[in-house]
Order: C-alpha cells, then sequence, then structure tokens
C-alpha cells in the first residue's frame, strides 16, 4: 500500500519538526492510542507517553531522506504503540491483556530497536552534558543546539572576545567527547 | 599544532567552514596523517550525534507543547483511566449483583434476627426482674396479711399519714417497755413498732429524755405476750476499749446484725454520756442496742459522724436507768423492773441473736 500524498507531505513536516504538521498527526491519531491504552490497563498519561515515544519513532524514521513509508500513518503508529505499550506492562509486570486481535499490524520491532538504540545514545549524550558541568553545558549547548554564532555567545557568557569563547568552547568539547566515548567504549582520538 | 587547533581545523572542514585554500591544505594533511583522518569521521558522527540529540531533545518539547495545546484547546481529550476493577466489574455485573444481594440479604436477616433475639431477652430479663420484685411484695403483702388474720383484722398502722421517722428499740421490760432514741420519736403522733416476724403493736410515749437521747415507749396492744424475762441484761459500768461488740437493728425492712469494738470512752467531743463505737451503722440503726460479747445491752445507738467514715457514737447503757428513774410512777402503768443480768453468757453469737432477736423492734413513728 503506498502512502497517500496528504500523508507525505506531512511526515516531510515532521522531519523538520514543523509545528503544523506536529500537531496535524497528534491531534487525528491521540485519540485512538489513548483509548488503546486505557482499554487496556493504562492511564491517561501513560497513553500520552507512549504516543509521544512513538511519534518519536516516526520522526526519527521520517529524516532519513529514503523513508517512504508503506502504510498509511494511522497503521504504523498504532503498530507502534500497540507493541511499545506491551513492552512497558511487561516491565511494569501489570496484567497483560490479550492485544494479538484482528487489528491491522506492521512489522515495527527494528524500527523501535533502532529507537533503543538511539535513546540510549541520546541519554548517554545527556549524562556527558550535565557531567560537564557550568559554563561547558550551556556554552555547548548554546554553540551546538541551539546554533548560535560565536560573537552571541561570547557577549551572552561574557567572555572579551569570540575567539577567547572559541577557545573555551572547544576545551569543553573536548571534555565532552572524552566523557561520551568512555561511556560510549569508544576510545577518543585525544586520549 | 596543539589539540584545540585541529579541532578547530576539524570542525571547520566538517562545517564548510574553509576558505578553498585552507580546505585544500587540510585534505592534504589529512590524507597524509591517519591520525586525523580518523579524527574527522569520528568528530563527524560525534557531531551528527549532538546535532541529532538536540533536534531530539526540540521535538520531544514540541511534542509536550502540542499536546498540552491540543488539550487546552479541546481538540484532544484525555480520558479517565479506565481501571481493571471496571473492566472486571463489566465482565461480572450480574454475578456481582446476585452476590451481592445475597450478602445484603444474609447481613440484614442476621442483623435483624440479632437484634430481634437480643431485644427479647432483654425484655424478658426486666420482666423477670419486674416480676420477682412484685412476687416479693406479693409475698410481702400474703405475709401481712397472713398475720393480720391471724392476729388482728385491722391495721393498726395510720392508713392516711406517712411515717415520720424509723428507727430501733428493744425491751427492758417483759411487761412491753421498750428503750429507743428520744430522735425517733420526736414529734410524732402516733407510734407502731414492729417486731422481727412483721407483727405490728401500737405504743405509747411513757419518757423522753431529751439530753440523753433516750425515750421509754409502752407497747399497749391486746396482741402483745409478754415475756416473763428477757434474755440479757443493761450493763452499767460499760465496756472497755477494743471489747467486741455487736448490734441488731433495722435499717431496712429486715433486722440487721453488725459487729465491731469499743473505740474510745467519750463520745462527740468528749461527751461523757455517750461513747464511741466501730460498728458499721446507718440511718434505721438510730435507737438500737448495742451488746458486748455477753449479750450485755452497752448502750444505745444514736449518732455517726457524717465527715469521718466509721464513727458511731451510742449512748450509755447507765443512762437508761436515770431516764427510766424519772419515769412518774403510774398507777395505770406496771412498774418497770430493768433486767440487770444476762442469760446469753457463754453462748455462741448465733444463739445469742435468735435469743435476742425477738425482743428488737422497729420503731415507725407518725
Amino acid at each position: 500500500m503506498k502512502s497517500d500524498p496528504q500523508e507525505s507531505g506531512l511526515l516531510k513536516g515532521l522531519a523538520e519538526n514543523d509545528r503544523q504538521a506536529v500537531e496535524m498527526i497528534y491531534s487525528r491519531h491521540f485519540g485512538m492510542i489513548q483509548s488503546l491504552v486505557i482499554n487496556n490497563n493504562g492511564s491517561s498519561d501513560d497513553a500520552r507517553d507512549i504516543f509521544q515515544e512513538a511519534m518519536i519513532v516516526l520522526y526519527e524514521k521520517s529524516k532519513n531522506e529514503e523513508f517512504e513509508l508503506t502504510c498509511q500513518l494511522k497503521t504504523y503508529l498504532y503498530s507502534v504503540c500497540k507493541r511499545l505499550w506491551l513492552k512497558k506492562l511487561s516491565q511494569y509486570h501489570r496484567l497483560i491483556p490479550d492485544l494479538n486481535g484482528v487489528d491491522e499490524m506492521v512489522p515495527v520491532e527494528d524500527d523501535i530497536e533502532a529507537h533503543d538504540q538511539k535513546n540510549a545514545e541520546y541519554l548517554l549524550m545527556e549524562r556527558a552534558l550535565s557531567g560537564l558541568g557550568e559554563p561547558c553545558k550551556s556554552l555547548l549547548e548554546a554553540f551546538y543546539l541551539q546554533k548560535k554564532n560565536m560573537a552571541e555567545i561570547a557577549s551572552g557568557f561574557g567572555y572579551t572576545n569570540p575567539d577567547n569563547a572559541k577557545n573555551q568552547k572547544y576545551k569543553c568539547l573536548i571534555r565532552l567527547r572524552k566523557l561520551f566515548f568512555t561511556e560510549y567504549k569508544i576510545s577518543p582520538f585525544d586520549e | 599544532m596543539n589539540k584545540i587547533q585541529i579541532m578547530d581545523e576539524v570542525e571547520r572542514f566538517l562545517l564548510n567552514d574553509m576558505s578553498r585554500e585552507e580546505a585544500a591544505a587540510f585534505e592534504h594533511l589529512r590524507n597524509n596523517n591517519p591520525e586525523v583522518d580518523q579524527l574527522v569521521v569520528e568528530h563527524g558522527l560525534f557531531l551528527s550525534r549532538l546535532d541529532n540529540f538536540g533536534k531530539n531533545k526540540d521535538f520531544r518539547s514540541s511534542l509536550h507543547d502540542v499536546h498540552n495545546h491540543l488539550t487546552d484547546t479541546g481538540v484532544i481529550k484525555e480520558a479517565a483511566p479506565k481501571a481493571v476493577i471496571v473492566q472486571f466489574w463489566k465482565k461480572h455485573r450480574r454475578v456481582m449483583a446476585v452476590a451481592a444481594s445475597i450478602a445484603g440479604i444474609t447481613t440484614m436477616s442476621i442483623a435483624g434476627m440479632v437484634t430481634y433475639y437480643s431485644r427479647k431477652v432483654n425484655t424478658e430479663q426486666l420482666q423477670q426482674l419486674s416480676k420477682k420484685f412484685e412476687n416479693t411484695e406479693r409475698n410481702v403483702n400474703a405475709l401481712r396479711a397472713q398475720v393480720e388474720s391471724n392476729k388482728d383484722k385491722k391495721d393498726k398502722a395510720p392508713t392516711d399519714t406517712p411515717i415520720k421517722s424509723g428507727g430501733t428499740g428493744f425491751l427492758i421490760d417483759g411487761k412491753g417497755y421498750l428503750a429507743t432514741n428520744a430522735h425517733v420519736v420526736e414529734g410524732s403522733s402516733t407510734i407502731v413498732v414492729q417486731n422481727n416476724k412483721g407483727q405490728d403493736f401500737r405504743a405509747r410515749l411513757i419518757q423522753v429524755d431529751e439530753p440523753n437521747d433516750i425515750a421509754i415507749l409502752l407497747i399497749e396492744d391486746e396482741d402483745y405476750k409478754t415475756l416473763s424475762s428477757l434474755p440479757y441484761g443493761l450493763k452499767k459500768s460499760g465496756a472497755e476499749l477494743g471489747e467486741q461488740l455487736f448490734t441488731l437493728g433495722f435499717p431496712r425492712e429486715e433486722i440487721v446484725y453488725n459487729e465491731g469494738y469499743m473505740s474510745a470512752k467519750t463520745g462527740f467531743k468528749g461527751d461523757t454520756l455517750t461513747c464511741q463505737i466501730g460498728v458499721p451503722a446507718n440511718p434505721g440503726n438510730s435507737g438500737g442496742p448495742v451488746f458486748n460479747k455477753n449479750g450485755e445491752v452497752i448502750g444505745i445507738i444514736n449518732t455517726r459522724q457524717v465527715q469521718a467514715e466509721g464513727v458511731v457514737f451510742a449512748v450509755n447503757a447507765r443512762n437508761i436507768f436515770n431516764t427510766v428513774e424519772e419515769i412518774v410512777q403510774d398507777s395505770s402503768n406496771p412498774s418497770i423492773k430493768l433486767p440487770l443480768v444476762s442469760t446469753l453468757k457463754n453462748l455462741d453469737r448465733v444463739q445469742q441473736i435468735r435469743k435476742i432477736e425477738d425482743c428488737i423492734y422497729m420503731v415507725k413513728s407518725y
């Protein structure tokens, strides 16, 4: 089944974190997932967590330029959510309901596995960043995440000139790489 | 080149922030230096990771925003959690309803039965109690009726006047002379005395000795049978401290025995006319005789101290002699001869009481 052009457009928007696209997908499909979770021993908070996780899976996938959804968005999200919810239920040791109904499902195990791997990586990065301490953390976040230029950063952090800020940034970056790769079990170059 | 310079070059190369010449020079360095080449590859990956991390973070936060925004605008609604119980309830609704009603009915019927039976027992007990009371009253009435039908048809007690006070009296002469307290018969219009068997006799006040609180009565009733002698005597000398004493009196409808000891030779505030005894006494004991262990009357109970526990005072028996002496000898009254000798010596207490109790009367003044 080919995805319809409207959904392809939505996915493009999603890949760019376009607010409108996100809202559209969210409002169309959240209700379905909520009833899935709530009908199977979950709360609305669980439903929100599960749906947002599935949205991230979709987001990561949509960023890949070769990605093309081979089924309806609805089916994909439903499959991912169901899988995620079953996983969570078994983690909680909650009563696992019989979810193997006649629902239309697509295989999503690989996507979820990739997503879990990415999540683990992000967690490492998060830990490495908080391990840096201030002002390194804020400095690196300002440059690499918020994409501010060095002049802005220098004035914002009180450096006399952008070159000082740049030097400080590299010092922080080297420390961050060290922290990250120690955890990641890859020996970095600067050791 | 130090680390920072290398990092700067690598990063600028990766971010395409190099001039054409610089890039060419760096490419040359990279091709000749495998370490630099490795760093370029590695740092490229690292930067993309960092970038993805940042984007992921942004996306998560925008998802949160979207969720809150959509909830606020009512596009999506957070449903109330559907607990397991609800499903369970839906599934087993009928069974649970039946079970609940059975439980309810059982509880109600048990509760009902419990209350029903417990209340029944209670009322029965109450009825039994009241019956008993009625029975005793009836028995007493029957006994009275019997006694009265045997002895006398007419009621000796005045029916229209209530009893003003009651006390105890005892015979001091077999001809019908009684001694009691003056306060027992004070202000009375009629005096009726009742013996231990419940038999009433009319009596007349002969002599009152207010200071000593002694009154002498004479039974004037056809039914009274004169006694030739009394089992006890009056003792003039009183009792020694610590001597065993006992009393008989009518604090209630029945004759009551009590025993104790001689506590002090003087009475309230050093009154030498009375003595203190350690015998429990209650209203109604007034006028009752106090005996020593030989069955000699050593006094008449008259008061007890209100504030103190177990402090009872008795009028010394010798005062009876004084009172009796003052009785104006009237030809209409038989002469009094006070008993001086006790025949109760060396008898055990039960036998003593058996002999004495017929000489003790309840004094009812109307």
